[in-house]
């Protein structure tokens, strides 16, 4: 580089992200090879749901919320039925609660699926896109996306479609599947619970940058089971609190460069998702699942962000078994729903999305109408842990040309799966009383 | 509506793939075409499309996919610059053909939602409308849907590519439901349905799991642009009102939702309005 000792500053930038879902870009700035800023601008349109959700009956928020992120709106319909559940004291239990980690995990398959081998595999194998990549590993692809078909057939059976389901409602489903229709799953399950392995020993493969980050984990914690729906949500630094408690731990902020709101806990960054998840629970995960674990060699907690790949990777086959032992024992329910008695109250609820824990909050009043609601993503919430990790990472990239660096620097988004989508919808509604 | 063409290079067509305002659904429908995908890939030279590929290359392309509806004064003016690079524009799903779930911020007060929601609200742009593509460019073809239905789009992409005008069903989804032996929601069980004036395409799975129709798909035939008269949306409110006993405000919630901008359904809940503050 330069020998001149003058000031000199350079931009980084990647004016459209690619690969992840929705619209975002970076811009870093780097003087006298120091970096200054790294900005993750979001530039996503801001859609209000929150505003619209006032006024409308909560019986239509599952398909409403839905529509936040066609990537996973099953875990928006699950954090909002959940959380109106609990202002009309409704428990859903047995083969209902089954169902719903079922649909969940039909979910999981297919976002994660989706990451894994068409927006995140190609940056380790070093190709444009999945459809590039299959010019050379057209086998690897086509077992991709049968996986991925076979999270969206899950999906189709319980809710309809696998985009938008639509049986999903206050107190269960509008329709159960029947026995036999669950079983018509199992042969192309029991292939995919192979094909899972296989995926998680193909992406343990993959070089890795020796990346290692001191993080807050934060996920739900059962003590019983691999988390989806319930249980406390808990961080490596000690926090364990309900849903109910989430406010006051964590608090949203704006930056003046982007549409989402970016959430803290405790005012200090925070990671959730697969590494998250993966890290607290492990133990909940089936005896094959622990062994593919341990067959990658890695030592928990994993703290290396590229690793994330891997621990979507268990986390798809631990999706597949968990829906393979829900079908054997399953029973139709007498009811496809338990019934509802409307009440006025709050209620607040904390599901684990595919990209982590999604936070809703709902105020009804007495006709069963939503008067308040707040929604808090997983991406608003990892977003500051990204520019965290670029800031990091940069020092690594800074004497390759802007490109290249660019190019680094997206590798490290990537990791994370945003949905800038779901990230960029969400306002502080509470306050809207004011005006 | 032409064929496409090469644009004087040899090979295949290029498509590329833009978005607006909207939830990535209908471009996770493409993805979603899982046996027939590499085939698509094979058949078109997928140009653009970052949701799916770093490889971003320039335009013109032959034929533009576009998700989203338009909300920003910068998306209104980007819109113009992606008609002039294809010729032919193919919006996909409710919001890039009806301005979406979005635009019922059509009927709310945007400045204000911003000024007091937001800490900083002068760093938000955003429109007070949402709006469907065809407000602000010519549309080619549009396809209906929250979230479309992907045989549809290979279908329609399919028909372009061997030169055929694409034409999709707009009978009712009422009708659907008949052919699939249905029993009907809203006369066995009392739920209100939208049914009888939304239009097929998602294969009525809402009555065959046992609910109402919501109106994904938009209007039925004559909603938009021809053919037939617009669905009676007037005859079902009032079966909605009189028959299963919903108040005027119950009335207006169900014809204003997913595509409620589009006009048979904006009109009627508009009229539903005026019942609700006549009291």
């Amino acid at each position: 580089m330069s020998e001149a000792k003058k000031t000199k500053t350079r931009t980084i930038a990647v004016d459209m992200i690619a690969r992840v879902e929705g619209e975002g870009a970076l811009r870093v700035t780097v003087k006298d090879g120091v970096v200054q800023d790294v900005e993750l601008r979001i530039f996503e349109p801001p859609r209000f749901f929150e505003a619209f959700l006032v006024g409308r009956h909560y019986d239509e928020v599952p398909d409403i919320v839905a529509r936040i992120c066609g990537i996973c709106p099953v875990a928006y319909q699950m954090s909002a039925v959940h959380a109106l559940e609990q202002i009309f004291a409704v428990r859903v239990e047995g083969a209902l609660r089954d169902l719903r980690r079922m649909i969940y995990c039909g979910e999981w398959i297919e976002s994660h699926t989706l990451h894994v081998y068409m927006l995140h595999a190609p940056d380790f194998l070093g190709y444009a896109s999945a459809i590039a990549m299959a010019k050379d590993h057209p086998g690897i692809l086509i077992r991709g996306l049968r996986l991925k078909k076979a999270g969206n057939a899950l999906m189709t059976l319980l809710g309809g479609r696998s985009v938008h389901p639509i049986s999903v409602k206050v107190g269960g489903f509008s329709r159960v599947p029947l026995r036999r229709e669950l079983e018509g799953l199992k042969e192309e399950l029991l292939w995919a619970r192979d094909a899972a392995v296989e995926t998680v020993r193909w992406v343990a493969g993959f070089d890795y940058p020796d990346f290692a980050q001191d993080y807050t984990f934060v996920a739900l914690h059962p003590s019983d089971e691999y988390p989806f729906n319930e249980g406390p949500i808990q961080s490596s630094g000690g926090v364990n609190i309900s849903a109910a408690e989430f406010e006051q731990h964590f608090r949203e902020e704006q930056a003046p460069y982007s549409t989402a709101l970016q959430c803290r806990l405790n005012g200090a960054s925070y990671l959730v998702g697969p590494l998250a998840r993966v890290n607290f629970n492990h133990d909940h995960l089936s005896p094959l699942g622990k062994q593919v674990l341990a067959d990658t060699g890695l030592s928990l907690p994993l703290c290396n962000p590229f690793h994330a790949i891997i621990a979507r990777s268990v986390e798809i086959l631990y999706a597949i078994e968990e829906t393979l032992r829900i079908i054997d024992s399953y029973e139709p329910p007498p009811c496809p729903s338990v019934p509802v008695t409307v009440r006025a109250g709050t209620g607040m609820a904390c599901t684990e999305a595919p990209r982590g824990i999604l936070y809703h909050r709902y105020r009804v009043d007495g006709d069963g109408l939503i008067r308040e609601a707040k929604i808090v993503p997983p991406t608003s919430q990892n977003q500051r842990r990204i520019e965290e990790d670029l800031r990091a990472y940069m020092p690594r990239v800074l004497d390759l040309s802007n490109e290249q660096a660019a190019l680094g620097c997206e590798k490290v988004i990537r990791c994370y799966d945003p949905c800038i989508s779901c990230a960029t919808h969400f306002l502080k509604l509470d306050i809207l009383r004011d005006g | 509506m032409s064929q496409p063409k090469d644009h004087g290079k040899p090979g295949r067509p290029k498509m590329a793939v833009f978005k607006f305002a909207s939830c990535d659904g209908c471009q996770l429908s493409i993805l979603n075409l899982e046996d027939d995908l590499l085939a698509l890939g094979q058949a078109l030279d997928i140009a653009y499309f970052p949701e799916a590929s770093s490889d971003m290359r320039e335009g013109p392309y032959d034929i533009a996919l576009v998700e989203g509806s338009i909300t920003t004064p910068e998306d209104a003016r980007r819109i113009l610059s992606v008609r002039k690079q294809a010729p032919l524009l193919i919006t996909i799903g409710a919001c890039a053909t009806a301005g979406g779930i979005q635009a019922l911020r059509n009927w709310g007060d945007v400045e204000a939602f911003k000024r007091v929601v937001y800490p900083s609200p002068q760093y938000i742009q955003s429109l007070s409308t949402s709006t469907p593509i065809s407000e602000h460019v010519r549309v080619d073809f549009e396809l209906w849907g929250c979230p479309i239905d992907k045989e549809q789009l290979l279908r329609v992409i399919t028909d372009l590519l061997a030169g055929v005008q694409p034409r999709l069903p707009t009978h009712s989804v009422c009708i659907e439901c008949k052919r699939r032996g249905n029993v009907c929601v809203m006369v066995a069980k009392g739920i209100p349905c939208l049914g009888p004036v939304t239009r097929t395409g998602c294969g009525a799975i809402c009555p065959s799991m046992g609910r109402d129709c919501y109106g994904c798909f938009g209007p039925a035939e004559g909603a938009h642009e021809g053919p037939g008269l617009p669905p009676n949306t007037a005859s079902l409110a009032k079966e909605f009102h009189q028959g299963l006993q919903l108040i005027p405000i119950e009335v207006l919630r169900r014809f204003r939702g997913i595509n409620g901008s589009v006009r048979p359904f904006r009109e009627e809940s508009q009229a539903w309005e005026q019942k609700d503050r006549a009291g």
